[in-house]
């Protein structure tokens, strides 16, 4: 089932399936957010915005808005 | 002797690459500018062998050549412009053996550039902890490089690196991957899908080579990380953490430089007096005992508190607390029209609004960036402390407070720097309702591992940043401490010309010394610069300055440190006695009420005024550049000038 990365809970790891390259700003592509990098959510801010993610070895943080843009499969 | 041999240096942020170039170059470097932008390029000369030297460029931090930030592509220019004064001779591309894959992505666009290119993998002293091991042959053959496996923090692999750069030309110029289209093609830049296929291709390869020669044991990675993190990033206790540490600095601010400032002031003063007594007397001597000699002293008075701020700034950057930070503060600074981002550009402006509003570059919304480099002048920036510190010595009772566990001055102090960044907020958010610009809003920032601050890496930056304040500062104030002096040496009417016997007639009975007094005052009062300062003395009098402040307040609008260096110079001349500035201060009175110049009601006003109001021209020109028009540094100006001047005004008015 595809759920989105703002959606996994503390801790979580999924694999990212697709996105709307529109949406997403190159950066996050070349950061390593590619279709088939797992994704794990490390942290949340207070109202789980921003997030703090690690996709694929590089820990990042990215907006909620963001982050609901991509889909994902827990693993 | 051959020719110097042009190294550049690059790779992602927070690999090491700086550490690297210190390595390499000791204090062996210049900072300067790019041409055109405000984008720092570092520079630095080390000998590779007995016989060859070699001058490394640092270039800035990038994660890829599809430039999409001023930083990145900067480095795009150097390496892809035959011409440029510093393309390179060969090209240094900087790794973290940790995330090898990603920054292998940079590598792999460098290396099609058809320049000779070295990979130097850091941190090798990590990667037995962290369970890494690399098979170095074959990751070569698959790169078609040379490898270097280096340790920033051991100081391991220099010399390694320096011997495969001597040997350059033995290094293969094929590229590792061809992708059809060119990476620099300029033209590409809108065609984000087709970068965005290029790079997942530019993955798989890597991948592949990967797979063959890089493993990981998760079991063996210690995670300091995580441990780390559950605190300073949690929702409670980080907040609690951020503030404790915010609240520890502007502490330490003013009691740990109050003694080498007060050393300074002390010691520029007796500098002066041994000036005047022993060179001959005569204009010369003059110029330098009271025009010089207090004016420098005014630049250097503050360098214990600027290098202190730069220590702890460059040391939560080099942590890597910074971007917890700006992860914590994100969703509160944007319902101010601000990012996350902008905390590095408002609290980096409480050393020095320049780098600061340089900081805001890498915030991606330019409507967030154009507010938070609109407000970032609010906070309490260095060149104010100076001010505060004499003002607040001046009118502020040294009182211990809450059993002693707090100094009145500290607080007052403190509380200026909250004044300053709750004036910064409120300002953005009134920007952010006023400013009509669509932007679209996105957020993007590495978390990079924890780490211990390299003391090298901190130093440098402490002597880069002091050095390059005190000269830029220093040259404005000596400047106008000089063109002050003549100012208020030479008058142009019968008065200034005859204050001796003017004054001789008019005090008969007084004794030399007062007489002396008498005369100088007189003499100032009919010098060019009294005349200046009684002309603006009516705009001034509601706030509570006579026209000696008035004086201070013009030469300060090109920068506000030259408060205490004119204050200094207009209270120095003609005077005989050795004193701090401070203690001339103290001593001011009003001419008919004889009443203390600096008090209560003037003082407050004073640090109101040095809140709010816009005084630097580098700053106005900083902004000038990074938002390429006239209309902000002049929206800013006006804006907060007017703010400086109301406030002042209530102040005076009910506390006098």
């Amino acid at each position: 089932m595809l759920i989105t990365v703002d959606e996994l809970a503390k801790g979580e790891r999924a694999i990212i399936k697709k996105f709307k390259a529109k949406k997403i700003p190159l950066k996050l592509i070349e950061m390593g957010c590619i279709e088939g990098s797992y994704v794990e959510l490390v942290q949340h801010a207070p109202f789980s915005d921003p997030l703090y993610l690690n996709i694929n070895g590089t820990y990042l943080a990215i907006r909620k808005a963001m982050a609901a843009q991509i889909q994902v499969e827990r693993i | 002797m051959s020719k110097q041999l042009k190294v550049a240096l690059i790779g992602n942020p927070n690999t090491g690459k700086t550490s690297l170039f210190n390595r390499l170059t000791g204090l062996n470097q210049k900072v300067g500018n790019y041409p055109g932008v405000t984008v720092d390029k570092k520079t630095g000369v080390s000998n590779l062998s007995k016989t060859v030297k070699a001058k490394f460029i640092d270039l800035p931090g990038a994660y890829s050549l599809n430039p999409t930030s001023l930083d990145e592509d900067i480095a795009v220019k150097v390496l892809s412009d035959t011409s440029n004064e510093n393309y390179p001779d060969v090209v240094v591309v900087v790794a973290d053996a940790q995330n090898l894959k990603r920054n292998l992505l940079l590598y792999t666009q460098v290396k099609d550039l058809g320049l000779p290119t070295v990979l130097a993998i850091n941190m090798e002293d990590q990667m037995k902890t962290k369970g890494i091991s690399i098979d170095i042959t074959s990751l070569e053959k698959d790169l078609k490089t040379k490898i270097v496996l280096i340790s920033t923090k051991k100081n391991t692999g220099i010399a390694s690196l320096k011997e495969v750069l001597l040997d350059h030309k033995a290094l293969s110029l094929e590229p590792c991957f061809r992708y059809i289209e060119g990476v620099l093609d300029k033209r590409d830049q809108g065609k984000k899908k087709q970068k965005h296929r290029e790079t997942i291709k530019r993955y798989q390869f890597l991948t592949d080579a990967l797979n063959k020669s890089y493993t990981v044991n998760r079991d063996k990675a210690t995670d300091l990380r995580a441990k780390l993190d559950a605190i300073l990033t949690h929702p409670i206790f980080g907040y609690l953490i951020f503030f404790g540490i915010l609240f520890l600095i502007f502490q330490g601010l003013f009691y740990w430089s109050e003694a080498p400032m007060d050393f300074i002031d002390i010691s520029f003063a007796s500098l002066s007096e041994w000036v005047k007594s022993s060179l001959p007397q005569g204009t010369f001597t003059s110029l330098v005992a009271e025009g010089i000699i207090p004016g420098i002293g005014g630049v250097v008075i503050f360098i214990p508190q600027i290098a202190f701020l730069f220590m702890v700034l460059s040391i939560l950057e080099e942590t890597g607390y910074m971007s917890r930070v700006v992860f914590l503060m994100d969703r509160i600074m944007r319902r101010y029209g601000l990012s996350g981002k902008s905390v590095v550009p408002l609290v980096s402006g409480t050393a020095c609004a320049i780098p600061a509003i340089m900081a805001a570059r890498n915030i991606e919304s330019w409507k967030e960036r154009l507010i938070t480099i609109l407000v970032t002048p609010f906070t309490t920036c260095s060149a104010r402390i100076p001010v505060y510190a004499i003002i607040i010595s001046l009118v502020i009772p040294s009182q211990n407070i809450l059993g002693g566990f707090l100094n009145l001055q500290g607080v007052t102090l403190m509380l200026l720097y909250l004044l300053g960044f709750a004036s910064a907020i409120m300002a953005a958010a009134i920007l952010n309702r006023m400013l009509q610009i669509k932007s679209k809003s996105y957020f993007v920032i590495e978390m990079p591992d924890y780490r211990l601050p390299l003391v090298k890496n901190v130093v440098v930056h402490i002597i880069d940043k002091t050095k390059a304040f005190v000269f830029e500062a220093g040259k404005i104030i000596l400047a106008i401490s000089i063109l002050l002096w003549i100012l208020a040496s030479f008058g142009p009417t019968k008065e200034f010309n005859n204050a001796e016997d003017i004054i001789k007639k008019e005090y008969v009975d007084l004794n030399a010394e007062d007489l002396n007094t008498k005369i100088a005052a007189y003499k100032l009062e009919n010098s060019y610069i009294g005349i200046l300062g009684k002309a603006i003395e009516p705009v001034i009098k509601p706030l509570g300055y006579d026209w000696k402040i008035g004086i201070a307040l013009i030469t300060s609008f090109a920068a506000r440190e030259v408060f205490v260096g004119t204050l200094a110079t207009i209270y120095s001349v003609g005077s005989e006695e050795e004193a701090s500035i401070k203690s001339k201060m103290q001593k001011e009175r009003h001419a008919r009420s004889g009443k203390p110049v600096y008090n209560l009601a003037s003082g407050i006003s004073l640090l109101l005024f040095y809140a709010f109001a816009m005084q630097c021209m580098s700053t106005l020109a900083i902004v000038k550049r990074e938002t390429n028009s006239w209309k902000w540094p002049v929206v800013q100006l006006v804006f907060m000038t007017t703010i400086a001047y109301i406030s002042a005004f209530i102040a005076f008015q009910f506390l006098k």
